[in-house]
């Protein structure tokens, strides 16, 4: 009989790490195989009977290992059991593919909740000037990798945090934190990554704010 | 406890539960005839089933059928019906379309859309949850009109092919001999090109299939269409090229054309080109501006000249009239007017 996955090249791969991060948020590492770009995603299941859920990388292009960043969804088929899986397990990913890339001109990254893995993976990957980081998340552990963030982008790493406050960071949802800017540039681009209802509403935003629409790049997480 | 409902369950799984209560086998496809076929709205209804037997079926289940809340009609005949969902404050849309011979229902295959295409009123809503079989088939279960419909397109709100179990579900139901027994021919499902759940659904199914495309050209396709992102359109068509579709089944592609952005010469030679060697046809849809929309529809002449160009050289094309446009009757339109929203905490 034919499994659900015969159509999709899987490689076998063994975890490296599987750590909790902050509540509900993990960080998965296999050796890296196949070279990918920041910005790509890969597909992963733990069963060949699962169609793999697509999760971007969040490594840098050199790094020896793929870093994957997720959060428990509680009724999903995938995560919670992934959550329980010991270094040494096995997997099962595809090869890197995707086209959510940037390059070194000016551009603003727009990030909610494990949407900030792509910039991540081009901060690893060296891309930091002319870039703007907005990361919103409901509280204040919802911020990951931002040590490395606020070390080397400084003030243009900024944190919107909705549910609680704490120093250094902006009190409110991440679109209201928009708002209170005067004027957005108009020499770059803006890269939008997260949930459906971010990703369009900021883009709504920005566009009534008079950034073109080809200006946007957008990757939602489904 | 919240009872679950038999109205969306296969076959298969009805034999499940009979078996479980105990029932004999062939009750299952008892309950499956007063299901699809008979004009029944209750389990009490039921009645070649002894009374031991629906009440046993009555203590886990209800029925299902739901009644529309709200129909808008339009001075065309198209009617717009809003169902409840399973969701609190969260609608279904579902259009009826009256054409001549052809009645259409267009479905919603979820309550929102998690796509975020720029021109879609759907994506406004962001994703507020899956619909269940139950709820599609009751879309067209509890229509009033459901004895004239002719054909049924899944491409109402969401993205069919990112709801793959629950739409395969729904699409047995409705081509089995147990289950509605419509023809296959008569039902389209829409995609954006999600490429696991259109592989599941080419190779599971016998329904006709429509692709979202347009822009042939990647670029602007990303800035139109995120999912370009991740399932490029040259993957899409690739996948599509290289499945037999058979003397009947059909693949066509949907092409909203954008003033100034994808109705250009470049784009009538770039659609032949990617479009080569696949035995398709085109559908040219009007733009009809949602709220906030920086986009512009084509005008009348252009996508005339459009169409005409891509026929000349040899892809079938039509102009879809624009239906129900008094009455919203654009995806997404009614339900996201009548959706209470709340402020995403998460951002």
């Amino acid at each position: 009989m034919e499994s659900k996955t015969d159509q999709i090249k899987l490689n076998a791969t063994t975890i490296l790490e599987n750590r909790k991060i902050a509540p509900g948020v993990y960080v998965l590492k296999y050796k890296k195989t196949k070279a990918f770009k920041a910005g790509q995603y890969i597909g992963l299941t733990t069963d060949l009977e699962v169609i793999p859920r697509l999760y971007t990388i969040a490594s840098g292009a050199s790094d020896e290992e793929v870093q994957i960043l997720y959060n428990i969804k509680d009724d999903g088929w995938l995560t919670p059991r992934l959550s329980e899986i010991k270094a040494g397990s096995n997997l099962y990913v595809t090869d890197p593919d995707g086209d959510f890339i940037d390059d070194n001109t000016p551009a603003w990254w727009i990030a909610s909740g494990t949407g900030i893995a792509p910039f991540y993976a081009m901060f690893r990957s060296g891309l930091t000037e002319n870039k703007t980081l907005i990361h919103g998340g409901r509280f204040t552990h919802s911020f990951y990798f931002e040590k490395e963030f606020m070390k080397a982008m400084g003030s243009n790493y900024i944190r919107c945090c909705s549910q609680e406050k704490a120093n250094g960071l902006y009190s409110g949802r991440l679109t209201r934190y928009l708002q209170t800017i005067k004027e957005l540039p108009n020499d770059c681009r803006f890269f939008l990554c997260g949930s459906p209802e971010m990703v369009v509403e900021v883009r709504d935003l920005l566009i009534n704010r008079g950034v073109k629409y080809n200006r946007i790049v957008a990757e939602i997480y489904f | 406890m919240n009872k679950d409902f038999l109205l969306g369950k296969t076959l298969e799984e009805l034999t499940h539960i009979v078996l479980d209560l105990k029932l004999p086998k062939f009750t299952a496809k008892q309950i499956a005839d007063w299901l699809y076929k008979k004009d029944i709205t209750s389990i009490d209804e039921m009645s070649n089933l002894s009374q031991k037997a629906r009440e046993s079926i009555k203590e886990k289940f209800i029925f299902g059928n739901i009644s529309s809340t709200k129909v808008q009609c339009s001075v065309d005949g198209t009617k717009k019906y809003l169902y409840p969902s399973n969701l609190p404050h969260k609608f279904i849309e579902t259009a009826y379309i009256p054409d001549r011979e052809r009645n259409t229902l267009c479905v919603s295959s979820q309550v929102g859309c998690k796509m975020g295409c720029l021109f879609c009123m759907t994506g406004k809503q962001g994703f507020q949850g899956q619909l269940s079989s139950g709820e599609i088939i009751n879309q067209i279960r509890s229509l009033p009109e459901r004895e004239s419909l002719t054909n049924i397109v899944y491409m109402g709100m969401g993205e069919p092919l990112d709801n793959v179990p629950e739409v395969m579900k729904s699409l047995e139901i409705l081509t089995s001999e147990y289950g509605m027994a419509m023809s296959p021919r008569r039902i389209t499902v829409s995609t954006i090109g999600i490429i696991p759940g259109m592989i599941e659904f080419l190779n599971n199914s016998e329904c006709h299939l429509a692709v979202s495309l347009h822009s042939p050209f990647d670029e602007e396709r990303k800035k139109l269409m995120p999912v370009q992102n991740v399932y490029p359109i040259k993957d899409v068509l690739e996948i599509v090229r290289n499945f037999d579709f058979g003397r009947q089944r059909r693949v066509s592609f949907e092409y909203i054309m954008f003033k100034g952005i994808n109705d250009t010469a470049n784009h009538i030679k770039e659609l032949c080109r990617i479009l080569d060697g696949i035995k398709c046809r085109i559908n040219l849809i009007r733009f009809h501006p949602i709220p906030n929309t920086p986009l512009d529809g084509s005008d009348e002449s252009t996508m005339e000249y459009f169409k005409d160009q891509l026929n000349k050289k040899g892809i079938t094309t039509t102009i879809r009239r624009s239906r129900g446009l008094d009455i919203f009757a654009a995806c997404g339109m009614l339900s996201t007017k009548e959706l209470v929203k709340r402020q995403n905490e998460d951002y």
